[in-house]
């Protein structure tokens, strides 16, 4: 397999996703099986090819930097899961 | 008329008949929402029906298409849209794929994550429809997220195939595609990642199209991989699709790869003759991968398009091989860049216990996300890292560019490319549970015209051994109109889109 279970840990921690103990040999399987089909890209000359990030023909359009959105706060924290005077609570993270 | 002659005919002629009067836009809105509660037990085309407010859009379009029959009305609030578009599409029942945000309806994306999620804005696609005088019908099942090719990752469960509830009707729009196939809607909007609109049309039957990337604003539509979403649509015939493109296509600032065009209207080309135009073969992608009925079937609909005077010309896509990896590295690392919005802070599915900050992440996450989706999240963010990235990331971009520049040679010999959409028809539900890679195979000739930014269809070619299987077309940039006037050319000579499933609950066929 070409990923460990360490790596899984690893990218699970760097994903913010929790793995449980059971569910670790199981993605370790399903994501090497994944890599071993991206393992083939590997072989091909892409010598002197420019990556291709993006389709676009054109240049991605730049706008002024203005503030163009209206104050929709109340609408949006309506569909926040714990919010307070405006803001969003979260468990603490300075002592 | 016969109401249900007109709910299964073009959209024009549905649009025509509400614009004259001859029928009620409640009246069609029933009637669809009829059909689809006698069925979506059965089917589970849709993940929220909201018979009220459904109608009290098409009461609203009904008040304008009075108004203006009374020579009253100029055109809709919205002055968005140029007036032939305004109310182009009055009272006219679409389904939207849960994916575009769509204020006061509830918008999951098939995720857990947003089950309770009701959209605080409108997709720039559902702002159009909304000018153009739509009503919405219903949000449509996907896959969660749109990942996935056999909408069995949704979390309100999987879509079934109307041709053979046995089988899944494709992904991730899939709900899409079996709605219409179904006849519990006339059109409905779609997405395409990697072949999201194409595979689900081929595999249930119906015309869909993934326009251009650039054509279809992504505003507000909730983001899997940036660099190859694109909006598009779903109905019976090539001539509805054109329809619907006017409606949704266009410039919109709030999408920085949003193109401005001046193309005029992807109707301009329909019924015109196909004489002399030159249909590129990939023959590779007829070989050894490829279900033999549905060579057949796609060879048959090429021979086709030579008797209506298109010419055959073979061409080589040598690199598209390599598409499926390629796209594989490419996707999830857009989609674990994306999907980190969903942090259980702002919106969306928050665990109930955690001790500190990150495990408020990390268990939100992974109660909020289904298994497909964290697999791709995590391919991607083992992808970015440190001393992967090159590797699997560059090379995969690199890779991307010789598959781009492949059909930019193909097309100086040939006007547009036809081929199959999939290389088999819909397979049972649970068939590919066992190993998630052997569906990722599905989408082989679909990924290379995502990764090159094409526009690309699928329409009805025939059957194999029952099951519907699709043509796919594929145009340079920005040529849909000739895709959808080849589409509709060939509709005009075939009658497989006319083909309706047997056994629908509530619908007859």
């Amino acid at each position: 397999m070409s990923l460990s279970e360490d790596d899984v840990r690893r990218v699970a921690r760097l994903s913010r996703l929790a793995v449980s103990a059971d569910e670790l040999p199981r993605l370790q399987q399903d994501l090497s099986r994944i890599l071993d089909l991206a393992a083939e890209l590997k072989a091909i000359d892409t010598q002197g090819v420019a990556p291709m990030a993006h389709p676009g023909a054109d240049a991605v359009a730049l706008r002024p930097d203005v503030v163009t959105e209206s104050n929709r706060r109340d609408a949006y924290q309506a569909v926040a899961p714990q919010v307070e005077d405006g803001l969003y609570l979260v468990p603490k993270v300075i002592e | 008329m016969n109401l249900d002659t007109l709910l299964d005919g073009p959209l024009r002629g549905l649009a025509g008949a509400l614009a004259r009067r001859e029928v009620q836009a409640a009246e069609v809105a029933r009637a669809y929402l009829d059909r689809i509660a006698a069925a979506n037990a059965l089917l589970n085309c849709f993940i929220t029906v909201d018979r009220e407010r459904s109608l009290h859009e098409a009461e609203a379009a009904d008040r304008w298409l009075d108004a203006r029959a009374a020579g009253g009305a100029d055109a809709p609030a919205s002055t968005l849209l140029p007036p032939q578009l305004s109310g182009l599409l009055a009272g006219v029942p679409v389904a939207h794929k849960d994916i575009f945000c769509a204020e006061g309806w509830r918008t999951t994306c098939g995720s857990r994550m947003l089950e309770n999620f009701v959209a605080p804005y409108d997709a720039h696609v559902i702002t159009r429809f909304r000018a153009a005088g739509a009503v919405t019908l219903g949000r449509a099942n996907m896959d969660e997220f749109a990942m996935g090719s056999s909408n069995e990752n949704s979390w309100f469960g999987p879509v079934r195939n109307p041709w053979d509830t046995s089988r899944v009707p494709g992904g991730s729009s899939g709900g899409s595609a079996a709605a219409v196939a179904a006849g519990l809607a006339p059109a409905a909007t779609g997405t395409d990642t990697g072949g999201s609109i194409r595979q689900p049309a081929a595999w249930c039957g119906v015309s869909g199209i993934k326009p251009t990337y650039g054509r279809v604003s992504r505003y507000g539509m909730i983001a899997f991989a940036s660099s190859l979403d694109q909006g598009g649509a779903f109905a019976r015939r090539a001539e509805d699709l054109a329809l619907l493109l006017d409606v949704m296509a266009g410039h919109d600032a709030r999408d920085a790869t949003s193109a401005v065009r001046q193309d005029g209207s992807f109707t301009g080309l329909l019924g015109q003759d196909l004489t002399g135009l030159r249909v590129g073969v990939p023959r590779d992608w007829f070989g050894s991968g490829l279900a033999a009925g549905i060579g057949t079937a796609v060879q048959a609909a090429l021979e086709q398009l030579q008797r209506q005077g298109c010419v055959l010309v073979d061409i080589d896509l040598p690199a598209s091989r390599h598409a499926i990896p390629a796209y594989y590295v490419i996707a999830p690392a857009e989609c674990s860049s994306n999907l980190s919005r969903f942090d259980g802070v702002r919106f969306g599915h928050r665990a109930a216990g955690y001790r500190d900050l990150t495990e408020l992440y990390e268990r939100s996450r992974a109660e909020g996300f289904g298994a497909e989706v964290k697999r791709r999240i995590l391919i991607g963010s083992y992808v970015l890292s440190h001393g992967y990235y090159d590797a699997y990331y560059l090379q995969a971009q690199k890779v991307r560019r010789l598959i781009a520049d492949d059909f930019t040679r193909a097309f100086a010999s040939c006007d547009l490319i036809a081929g199959p959409v999939t290389p088999t028809s819909a397979f049972r539900l649970g068939a590919c549970n066992e190993d998630p890679v052997q569906m990722y195979l599905e989408d082989m000739y679909t990924i290379p015209v995502n990764l090159a930014g094409l526009p690309g269809m699928s329409i009805p070619a025939g059957f194999d051994n029952g099951l519907p299987v699709g043509l796919q077309l594929i145009g340079p940039w920005w040529q849909e109109a000739r895709l959808l006037q080849v589409a509709h050319a060939y509709q005009q000579h075939t009658d497989w889109h006319r083909a309706r499933p047997a056994g629908v609950p509530g619908v007859s066929a």
